[in-house]
């Protein structure tokens, strides 16, 4: 049973992840008067099949001065706490890998984790914009981290809780989203820094670092930087669906087709933000950072725990 | 009786994480087992000016691992910092609906405590980045 969900977990967030990417052309091209891929497979549907198969097969390169084994390594390291993430979130009341009590201490720990696969990857290419690229990356991210962990404090003063699923439980009524905006938009600008997505990718900034911190990475191993980006870009949008939207919770439909839905809704603010806004500076990004979300999120805390002790 | 009761305890600890483990080697053994396939399938024709780091078009000049900004170091250890300070509101959150005004004055307190250090950092100037 165990084994059967694991299969489907990995092989949907795989298809998923792919069809992001065809999402995401689409998306951004209908955004620029353009119209995406079209070529393979009906409206270019089969376009992310075909990347995939053609990374596969790439000449995968390996630069001479590289640092051999930490640059085989550090994709690994980086795909695999996003995926590993997954095995604590509820998709529906009864479909989840492991219901334990801390799920999310876990989600928080585990994708902590990536940071390394990136700072292993700029330092061993041997490459400067690679270098720069990891610094830059492994800085913004931890500083967004501290962010994400602090905007998250609200709701969990309200459920009482580390599980997902009674977070979710705890929600039966009212969507955390309504008591606590303040905490819901300091998360969302949290993790879209965290993923290192626009207005916050600094570390991938194209113009001045060529691609950051995988500017030698080439076949299967930029592959899964790719995969783990994307699939970190979906963990950060289901907390945000357990822990403010009420994960599954909806009417009519079945737990898992709002779960889907929600989730959804959250990869296009992604893709539209990515349409829309231009790129941070990365002096702009520290002060946003530690100068306003930071003061901003302690007040948040503040003001949960008064407005809890008063009316609640 | 009181220790087989607690053994159950522990045991059903471990089999709630289970799971876990086993999805960590089953994501370990798609990411190595993907790079093997992919080893097998593509080609390998190396040559110098393919191995070269990128360096928009020109020979490399140095080596790249050179001294860096001490300003990342900085926000290495402010996250230090701010972090274990996180984890000790995580429990603090959970279970605020039991300790009520004396743990919401305590940890205001604790907050005020590491408030004094963010306003030293910042006009120290830590927070700057020019």
């Amino acid at each position: 049973m165990v084994l059967v969900k694991i299969i489907i977990i990995l092989g949907v967030i795989l298809l998923v992840v792919a069809y992001l990417t065809y999402l995401e052309r689409k998306v951004i091209a209908h955004l620029q008067v353009r119209i995406g891929p079209m070529r393979v497979g009906w409206h270019g549907l089969l376009q992310p099949i075909a990347d995939g198969l053609k990374l596969l097969v790439k000449e995968d390169i390996i630069p001479e001065k590289a640092d051999k084994w930490v640059f085989i390594l550090s994709p690994i390291i980086c795909l695999v706490p996003a995926f590993v993430v997954y095995a604590v979130i509820p998709f529906s009341q009864h479909f989840y890998l492991a219901n334990i009590n801390i799920g999310i201490l876990y989600i928080i720990s585990i994708s902590a984790l990536g940071v390394y696969g990136i700072v292993l990857a700029g330092w061993s290419s041997n490459s400067k914009y690679a270098l720069l690229g990891g610094f830059r990356s492994a800085a913004q991210m931890i500083s967004y981290e501290i962010f994400l962990g602090f905007s998250i404090i609200g709701p969990l003063m309200l459920a009482g809780s580390l599980n997902t699923l009674k977070i979710v439980e705890a929600q039966s009524g009212v969507w955390f989203i309504i008591y606590q905006p303040l905490a819901f938009a300091l998360y969302l600008i949290a993790g879209i820094a965290e993923t290192n997505r626009i207005p916050f990718d600094l570390p991938e900034a194209e113009t001045e670092l060529v691609a950051g911190f995988h500017t030698e990475y080439s076949g299967m191993k930029f592959a899964f930087f790719f995969l783990a980006e994307y699939a970190n870009m979906m963990v950060v949008s289901s907390m945000a669906v357990i822990l403010f939207l009420g994960g599954w919770k909806g009417p009519f439909l079945p737990g898992i087709v709002w779960f889907a839905i929600k989730v959804g809704a959250f990869l296009f603010l992604f893709i539209w933000l990515r349409g829309t806004l231009p790129r941070y500076r990365y002096d702009q990004l520290m002060r946003i950072g530690w100068k306003i979300m930071f003061p901003l999120c302690l007040l948040n805390i503040a003001l949960t725990g008064i407005i809890y002790y008063l009316f609640l | 009786m009181d220790t087989s009761l607690s053994l159950f305890g522990d045991y059903q600890v471990i089999h709630n994480y289970l799971p876990i483990l086993v999805f960590i080697i089953f994501a370990f053994a798609f990411a190595i087992g993907t790079l093997i396939f992919s080893y097998l399938v593509r080609p390998n024709k190396p040559d110098p000016e393919k191995l070269s780091p990128y360096e928009c078009g020109i020979p490399p000049m140095m080596d790249a691992r050179e001294r860096f900004s001490i300003r990342f170091f900085i926000i290495a250890m402010l996250f230090l910092l701010f972090d274990v300070e996180v984890v000790f509101l995580y429990p603090w959150a959970v279970v605020y609906n039991k300790i009520g005004l004396y743990g919401f004055v305590e940890m205001m307190l604790f907050i005020a405590i590491l408030l004094v250090g963010y306003i030293y950092a910042w006009r120290k100037g830590a927070l700057e980045w020019e």
